[in-house]
């Protein structure tokens, strides 16, 4: 339907510029179309001469002149064919090295961060080790600070108790006219750890 | 130019003479035949000259070439299918021949071949001949069921067939005459046309302002002409390409 429907477009299309001309050409029939005798050997002789022509335009054609032409043609799309192919494949090499480039990049980073969490690990761990020897030392040194300040303590407790025995024998000497210096001692200790100053 | 007294003989240029002094008269070799062979030089020159270097990036002539190469090759490939790659040939000579005949006819002197009945009915008896050659040679006798369209009323046969076998054997005439009578009737505009310019252009100073007329009718015929010249190509070769769909394929 639509075939014959282009076609009766195409040929109204075609005849269009004869129509309007075609009263002209009749107007001028004054010995008629040469087209037209027959009887004219040039006419005749005419179609023969086509029908060689035409056969040589055909044979040039088919045998030598379109074959060429196609073998251009097909040589371009081979070619046009090889370099999209070649394309293709240097994307894909260009995907590849792109993806192992990531990949190695990732690998990196993942090893950097590994090993910036074992330096900070060791580093707390030396840092608590430090702290830890720090303390005992300290510590030490506390204990024997207090050790000292113990027997300064101790020292200066004997040397009072010395004093006290003095002084009391002494005061027991000019009260009583002398003195059993053992019973002043005594009662020095006694009377000192009645205190809480033993 | 063609005119003769008063009268305009604008048919006197499809009149036929020999050429070539002896040769001509001999062999009756006329106008229109020197013609045809300056049309397959052309073409072939083109196709030859244009293809010599066969470069991967085509100059212009070789782009020339490769575009008719490839309008005719996807007009035929279009309407025939790829059973018509082998008819490629045969309708690309077809479609150059006609062209370069149309346009070859426009240069000022020229003769134009295809404004001669004998020539196009030739050619299109050439079509009618190959096509139905076509069909008889891939059909077999299958090929006359062509001419009554399947699904059609067994009662409307003694019409249908009739009209269809009509229809068949009027391809050639239609196809043949369209050409010829666009040719004609362009070229006959064209000289009628130039024959006024010169008559107008006779009368004195006036008559130079009044040739002005006809003359830009004619700038135009010229212009208009060559579109006739490339559509009757192509009208020829697209309806040889359907009629070889018809024999090929039977609608």
């Amino acid at each position: 339907m639509s075939k014959s429907l282009r076609l009766a477009a195409l040929t109204a299309l075609a005849l269009l510029p004869a129509a309007g001309s075609f009263a002209a050409e009749h107007e001028e029939h004054a010995g008629g179309m040469p087209q037209l005798r027959f009887d004219d050997p040039y006419l005749v002789a005419q179609v023969f001469w086509l029908l060689a022509i035409f056969a040589l335009l055909y044979v040039l054609m088919a045998g030598f002149a379109l074959p060429r032409v196609a073998k251009v043609l097909e040589a371009r799309r081979s070619r046009i064919d090889g370099d999209l192919e070649a394309a293709r494949a240097a994307k894909d090499r260009a995907d590849a090295a792109m993806a192992d480039h990531r990949s190695a990049t990732a690998r990196a980073r993942a090893e950097a961060q590994a090993q910036v969490a074992t330096a900070v690990a060791r580093a707390q761990e030396e840092l608590a080790v430090k702290t830890e020897a720090m303390n005992a030392k300290l510590a030490q040194q506390i204990e024997a600070a207090e050790a000292q300040i113990a027997a300064a303590r101790g020292a200066a407790m004997g040397a009072l108790r010395q004093v006290s025995a003095d002084t009391a024998a002494a005061v027991v000497a000019r009260i009583a006219g002398g003195a059993d210096r053992g019973l002043v001692d005594a009662a020095v200790d006694r009377e000192l750890s009645a205190r809480g100053h033993a | 130019m063609a005119a003769e007294g008063k009268a305009i003989d604008a048919l006197h240029q499809f009149q036929l003479a020999p050429v070539l002094g002896e040769f001509g008269e001999q062999y009756m070799f006329s106008q229109s035949a020197l013609f045809m062979v300056a049309a397959v030089v052309c073409i072939t020159a083109l196709m030859v000259l244009g293809m010599a270097r066969g470069a991967v990036v085509p100059g212009r002539l070789q782009s020339l070439a490769e575009a008719s190469y490839e309008f005719v090759h996807d007009l035929v490939v279009g309407q025939v299918g790829d059973e018509g790659k082998k008819f490629f040939p045969f309708v690309f000579c077809l479609f150059m021949f006609v062209l370069f005949g149309n346009l070859l006819g426009l240069i000022p002197y020229a003769f134009t071949f295809t404004s001669h009945i004998a020539v196009t009915f030739a050619l299109a008896a050439l079509v009618f001949v190959l096509v139905t050659i076509v069909g008889l040679v891939i059909h077999g006798t299958h090929f006359f069921s062509y001419f009554f369209p399947e699904g059609a009323p067994k009662l409307l046969a003694p019409l249908i067939i009739p009209i269809e076998i009509i229809s068949y054997l009027s391809r050639p005439v239609s196809l043949s005459v369209r050409l010829f009578a666009n040719m004609v009737a362009g070229h006959v505009m064209l000289i009628v046309f130039a024959t006024f310019v010169v008559m107008i252009g006779s009368a004195g100073v006036i008559g130079y302002f009044g040739a002005v007329l006809p003359l830009a009718i004619n700038v135009i015929l010229v212009g208009f002409e060559l579109l006739v010249a490339f559509l009757q190509a192509y009208v020829f070769a697209i309806l040889t390409s359907i009629y070889l769909h018809d024999a090929v394929h039977l609608h």
